[in-house]
């Protein structure tokens, strides 16, 4: 998957997750759980979306790695 | 109206789920109703028909108002003594007088005393010649006809009939249904009111009028305390609590227009948690927990699992904390009309925030009872609900304990103000790796900080530190829970 794809991918994810999340707010440096606000519910509801629509199983061992938005666009662009 | 936590004092009804002439069970879902903090489903106290809407959509209405009126059936009815000249119950509205049913003769006589008394003839069985509805067959069914949705939250249907006063009870009282509830609930004696209703009945009205005057329990909890007084006696408040009127005898007074949800909700959990403040002795304990193996655990078996069924730890830490208040039953129940009720169950609030700001602590049901999965599965569907504006009634009246969760969004501590009635009040802090020292060693494990706030007219500190300790050791052992 490239990069475009998947960052669209995650913006609606996100979306679904966190409707009030604005647009402008996805900063790709946005941190999800501390500048987002997204709950370990939230992220977890995340996961699932971005699998349900990437085919990307994030394991948490790999949460680190997908803790910003930027991160988590280039682990699903790089696994899927 | 039903109260649907301790700070509600009104509601708006914005959808009818039912609808005239449906029949319904006790625990249906009847309404949605608007509150300061969230849209509710509300549920029927009663079976029987549904007679007829007495609040438009939109209406605001106080707790206690009564919303829709339900017919009980004659099945349903306690048999009564026939209730000579029993007057038309003043406060209810229109009448109920239905067709009759298919083949049911009805002089016309019966049927205006029917209309009268608010009988629906088309639910009686004649027992006169040829099936005929009599006389007897109305006034019998007329004392428990009118049933109210809900004007107490416990109502059984043989309590709404209540026996007209016996003969030897010398003076007889003319009285309402409604109005003989109401003197039950407030303590007035019916004989000492004068009745300005037809034939000198006394009404609701004469039975309120009878009270002096005083503030809404729930809004005004020191309205009538001498400012001396210890706050453990006299102490006025109604909190939620099945078994109590929610009734509120004040007239209404209207408030001012909030702007908007965000901003009634914030004054609601102001009220509350002022009133919670200013009444409830909080003493507040930490203490450190040692997660490391239970986030051991929890990540080996998330590794097996897909994301839709992986559990977070903030379901290993509810679930530690119901076992240990169903342990430890002086932190779990409801302060109430001056002393403590330990709760049969452990219903545990989960504080949710809400995107918008302010947060909504609903119950997880009997949640020592839940497995781990069951109550993640009950928790995602609960904050899901909280943030989506749709909870069910029960679910905000219900908790017996709340757990506060700020952790999660990265606090190390957190010390909870106390929903009244409850009694306790449990905070988590974020997970962190923490230097650990054991055994002459140093290493680095999972740990957090477990507060809690209690109330000390209900527990002290010895107490609320074997239940903190109870958490921890509890989630020593991850795969019992």
């Amino acid at each position: 998957m490239n990069q475009q794809d998947a960052r669209r991918a995650v913006e609606t994810a996100i979306g679904k997750v966190a409707p009030d999340v604005e647009p402008g707010d996805l900063d790709g440096a946005a941190r999800l759980r501390q500048d987002l606000e997204l709950d370990s519910l939230d992220f977890l509801r995340l996961v699932e979306v971005v699998a349900e629509s990437t085919g990307v199983d994030i394991p948490e061992a790999d949460y680190p790695a997908v803790a910003t938005v930027d991160g988590l666009v280039a682990y699903v662009a790089g696994h899927g | 109206m039903p109260s649907l936590g301790a700070d509600m004092e009104h509601g708006k009804v914005v959808e009818w789920l039912v609808k005239p002439g449906d029949y319904i069970h006790k625990g249906d879902i009847v309404a949605a109703v608007d509150t300061d903090k969230t849209v509710m489903d509300i549920e029927s106290f009663e079976e029987g028909v549904v007679a007829e809407f007495l609040v438009d959509l939109g209406d605001t209405v106080d707790v206690g108002t009564p919303i829709a009126r339900i017919t009980a059936t004659p099945a349903e009815l306690p048999p009564t003594q026939p209730a000579p000249a029993q007057p038309p119950p003043a406060t209810q509205p229109g009448a109920a007088g239905g067709l009759p049913g298919p083949g049911a003769k009805v002089p016309p006589p019966v049927r205006h005393l029917a209309h009268t008394l608010g009988v629906d003839v088309g639910r009686l069985s004649g027992s006169g010649p040829g099936g005929e509805v009599t006389r007897a067959d109305v006034e019998r069914a007329a004392p428990g006809s009118g049933t109210q949705v809900p004007p107490e939250q416990a109502g059984q249907p043989g309590e709404q009939a209540e026996a007209p006063r016996g003969p030897d009870e010398g003076r007889r009282v003319r009285s309402s249904p409604l109005a003989r509830r109401r003197a039950a609930e407030l303590g007035v004696d019916l004989s000492a009111v004068p009745g300005t209703g037809p034939g000198g009945a006394v009404t609701e009205d004469d039975v309120l009028s009878a009270v002096p005057p005083r503030g809404r329990p729930a809004r005004e909890p020191g309205a009538e305390k001498p400012a001396d007084a210890p706050p453990s006696v006299s102490r006025p408040t109604a909190p939620a609590q099945v078994t109590e009127p929610v009734r509120a005898p004040a007239p209404r007074q209207e408030r001012p227009a909030a702007g908007g949800k965000a901003e009634s909700l914030r004054q609601a959990i102001g009220a509350l948690m002022s009133r919670s403040k200013k009444e409830i002795p909080h003493y507040y304990l930490a203490t450190t927990l040692n997660l490391a193996a239970a986030m051991a655990w929890m990540q080996a078996v998330n590794q097996q699992r897909p994301v839709s069924s992986r559990l977070v730890p903030s379901a290993l830490l509810l679930k530690a904390t119901a076992l240990a208040a169903k342990e430890v039953p002086d932190m779990n129940g409801f302060f109430t009309k001056g002393a403590f009720h330990p709760g049969s169950a452990v219903h545990l609030g989960v504080a949710v925030a809400l995107r918008h700001g302010g947060l909504v602590a609903p119950a997880l049901h009997d949640a020592d009872t839940l497995t781990l999965d069951e109550l993640m599965d009950q928790l995602r569907d609960l904050v899901g609900r909280a943030r989506a504006g749709r909870l069910q009634r029960a679910e905000m009246a219900d908790p017996t304990i709340t757990v506060t969760n700020l952790g999660d969004l990265g606090v190390e501590s957190v010390y909870g103000v106390i929903y009244p009635p409850q009694v306790a009040m449990v905070g988590f802090g974020k997970i962190l790796e923490q230097p650990w020292a054991h055994n002459g060693m140093l290493g680095i494990r999972h740990a957090a900080t477990a507060t809690l706030s209690a109330d000390h007219r209900a527990s002290d500190g010895l107490r609320g530190g074997r239940f903190l300790a109870r958490i921890d050791e509890l989630l020593q052992t991850p795969e019992e829970l």
